[in-house]
């Protein structure tokens, strides 16, 4: 039952920096940016590597309910979120924790999430990113629906970069199994909306390998409905972001959508509630250890002699910084006020939640008033 | 006797029903190597093979309609939908196929499917993973539903809803997975049927009506009650659709007053259909109102919350207090 092509790098993989840190020419995609930009992404990555492995901690010492770590995806997520512009949009599942952080998304927005105070305090309009979704598919029709709307309002092919506008929703390789998501790509594609579908392919939705969703390169999946799909190494920042920033140029230029698959992998568990033991070999992983986002981008770096051990330092302090800051902070995040549940249900009030608010809020004053006897 | 946690208990009546009838078949997300991700299923796959316990593609539209198809071809399929939220891609299936397909066939089409989902809160999770949908499903005819409360009836009425031609869908509280009893799976018979309610604490002063997760808190609750001198009989109504209220009708013309428990909020919850029963079958009997006690009418909030969204021990006796002051 297993499809050789999932566990081997296919020549139509575009990489631009191997796993050595040498760069690559590909005769389609090229980076475009300079080495200073690479430093920038490093940081990038190494920033959102911590963030990680905070919250991860912080899960495991019980301040968080659960967390769904992206180690081993920051390169899919950096590269991609540095080739959006500010007026793109961004529908993301649950892990997208790296794509955030380009956005700008106070990372404490996502640990509440996870610590359970809230479902997702950060404006997703402010942000041009979407709240997490957690029901697999479903964001990618909102993607396309967004992304409809963006062309109704003229702000595809006016070849105006400050104007043109690209969506792009993040799915996992689980998720193409969904409706949803093979109803957004009729949809994308009837209507030439201007969307990116960026498909992390990182081999297991939770327990079932990747040949249990699929028995073709999920990039191939795209022209059965009408659209180009590319697949890139999602370990390598650099064509991620290449790959991305010519996708979402199309997308903006008016030439509907486009499906990319990163191909990467989870070298974490699913989520923290999950055993990876259960179901994978060691020996995969190590495989993929070698193919590390972060180490490549230092290799190269070093082996330029672009970066010297004072930089590295430096990053490295920053995340300690970060991390710090993480830690402190949402030991200190306040618990919500109960009676706030009553609230923004709805836009305008309704005159049973008032009721039910006024019956919660005394019975829980009775129980102070008892404690002030007792 | 063998002791059993509620979600092996589930995992024993699963492997004694493949064991004993060849077309019973297992499917869902990560119910393989996984054994789900609640371990419900744990070792099935491995005794079974692939092609009776089947890691389906992830997606619940699919599993519920491929299921109507093996169940077409003769097939007993259990899907395990993995928490309460993720039924919903698979509603049309089971409201629009499912429900109807012996209806429209004039009984010619059997679906002895039964469609096992994880339900309710208190488990500290994220987003749609701590629903109460119940209410869609006993509202649609052409479906039976059930809930269980205690590993004895998760195992007996687990294969009984398998032995059942029509779909079940059978709720399992997911908070109580880890609560443990004997169970005395030697026996060849189910000590109750499937559809029958059933009184676990006898008393005189007030009727506890209740089903799944909120059976123990209901128990606990007569528990406490007991030492203020209050008598709370608890019925466990075990079945959703049909209900079996002839010893809640029994129960209530005796105590004289009522009271319905679920997590799921209150506006046309199983309570309201309670209420307006009892009202009609026992009006002269009542001393007070039927009151209910559940989940408010907002959207399940977020896990720091979720003490206070849901009936607990106290919102219980509060409302004891109420009916009692009738
Ligand atoms: C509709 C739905 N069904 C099931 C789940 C439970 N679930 C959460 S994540 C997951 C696996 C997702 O795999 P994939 O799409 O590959 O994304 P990944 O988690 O690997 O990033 C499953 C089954 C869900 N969240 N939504």
């Amino acid at each position: 039952m297993t499809a050789p092509y999932a566990r081997s790098d296919e020549p139509e993989l575009v990489q631009l920096l191997t796993p050595e840190g040498e760069r690559r020419e590909h005769p389609d995609y090229a980076f475009d940016l300079d080495d200073d930009a690479i430093k920038g992404f490093y940081h990038d990555l190494v920033m959102t590597r911590r963030i990680d492995t905070e919250a991860f901690m912080l899960q495991r010492q019980g301040e968080l309910g659960i967390w769904a770590s992206l180690l081993g995806q920051e390169a899919a997520q950096i590269g991609s979120g540095r080739a959006l512009r500010k007026q793109d949009y961004v529908f993301p599942t649950y892990r997208e924790h790296g794509v955030a952080w380009c956005r700008g998304v106070d990372p404490l927005a996502l640990i509440g999430l996870f610590r359970g105070v809230d479902h997702g305090n950060w404006d997703p309009a402010e942000f041009g990113f979407h709240l997490y979704t957690i029901v697999i598919g479903a964001q990618t029709l909102h993607a396309t629906g967004y992304a409809m709307g963006v062309q109704r309002d003229g702000l595809v092919g006016t070849n105006d970069a400050e104007r043109d506008t690209a969506v792009v929703a993040y799915l996992g390789d689980g998720a193409t199994s969904q409706g949803d998501v093979n109803e957004a790509f009729i949809f994308s594609t009837v209507f030439n909306a201007p969307v990116v579908f960026f498909i992390q392919n990182n081999q297991w939705a939770i327990s079932e390998p990747i040949e249990k969703q699929s028995r073709i390169p999920l990039y191939r999946r795209a022209s059965g409905f009408g659209f180009p799909g590319v697949r890139v190494d999602g370990n390598d920042v650099l064509a991620t972001y290449a790959v991305t920033k010519a996708a979402l140029q199309q997308a903006r230029d008016g030439g509907g959508p486009v499906l990319v698959e990163a191909f990467t992998y989870r070298m974490g568990a699913h989520t923290t509630n999950d055993d990876p033991t259960r179901y994978r070999l060691t020996d995969e992983l190590e495989h993929w250890k070698l193919k590390d986002p972060l180490a490549r981008v230092k290799a190269y770096l070093v082996r330029n002699g672009l970066a010297d051990e004072a930089f590295f330092e430096q990053v490295e302090a920053d995340a300690d910084t970060l991390a710090e800051h993480l830690r402190s902070s949402t030991r200190a995040m306040p618990d919500p006020d109960p009676a706030k549940i009553f609230d923004l249900v709805y836009q305008e009030q309704t005159p049973e939640l008032v009721e039910q608010k006024e019956w919660f809020v005394k019975y829980h004053a009775s129980f102070a008033a008892q404690a002030e006897v007792h | 006797m063998p002791q059993f946690v509620l979600s092996k208990a589930i995992n024993a009546a699963l492997r004694r029903a493949m064991e004993d009838d060849p077309k019973v078949l297992v499917m869902g997300e990560d119910v393989g190597k996984l054994g789900g991700v609640f371990r419900v299923t744990d070792g099935l796959q491995k005794d079974f093979g692939e092609d009776r316990v089947i890691d389906t593609p992830l997606a619940e539209s699919g599993i519920i309609g491929t299921a109507v198809g093996l169940a077409l071809r003769g097939y007993r399929p259990v899907c395990e939908i993995q928490f309460d939220g993720f039924v919903y891609p698979a509603y049309d299936q089971i409201v629009s196929q499912v429900a109807k397909m012996n209806f429209r066939s004039r009984g010619r089409l059997k679906m002895p499917i039964v469609i096992r989902i994880p339900f309710g809160g208190g488990i500290g999770a994220v987003e749609h993973h701590s629903e109460s949908p119940e209410g869609y499903f006993t509202h649609t005819a052409g479906l039976k539903v059930v809930a269980v409360s205690n590993p004895e009836d998760a195992y007996w009425m687990l294969q009984q809803a398998i032995a059942s031609d029509d779909p079940v869908i059978y709720f399992e509280p997911k908070r109580r997975y880890y609560e443990k009893a004997e169970i005395d799976t030697s026996a060849t018979q189910a000590p109750f049927p499937l559809h029958a309610s059933r009184v676990v604490r006898e008393g005189t002063d007030v009727t506890l009506l209740c089903y799944g997760p909120m059976v123990k808190t209901c128990l606990e609750a007569a528990a406490a009650a007991e030492e203020e001198g209050r008598s709370l009989e608890v019925i466990d109504l075990r079945t959703l659709s049909p209900l079996d209220l002839g010893p809640v009708y029994e129960s209530v013309r005796r105590t004289g007053r009522a009271i319905t428990v679920h997590e799921a909020p209150m506006t046309l919850g199983l309570g309201a259909e309670l209420a307006a029963r009892i009202t009609e079958q026992c009006f002269f009997s009542l001393e007070a109102p039927v009151l209910r006690v559940g989940g408010f009418d907002t959207p399940y909030p977020a896990a720091k919350l979720e003490e206070d969204y849901l009936p607990d021990l106290d919102r219980v006796l509060d409302a004891v207090d109420r009916t009692l002051a009738f």
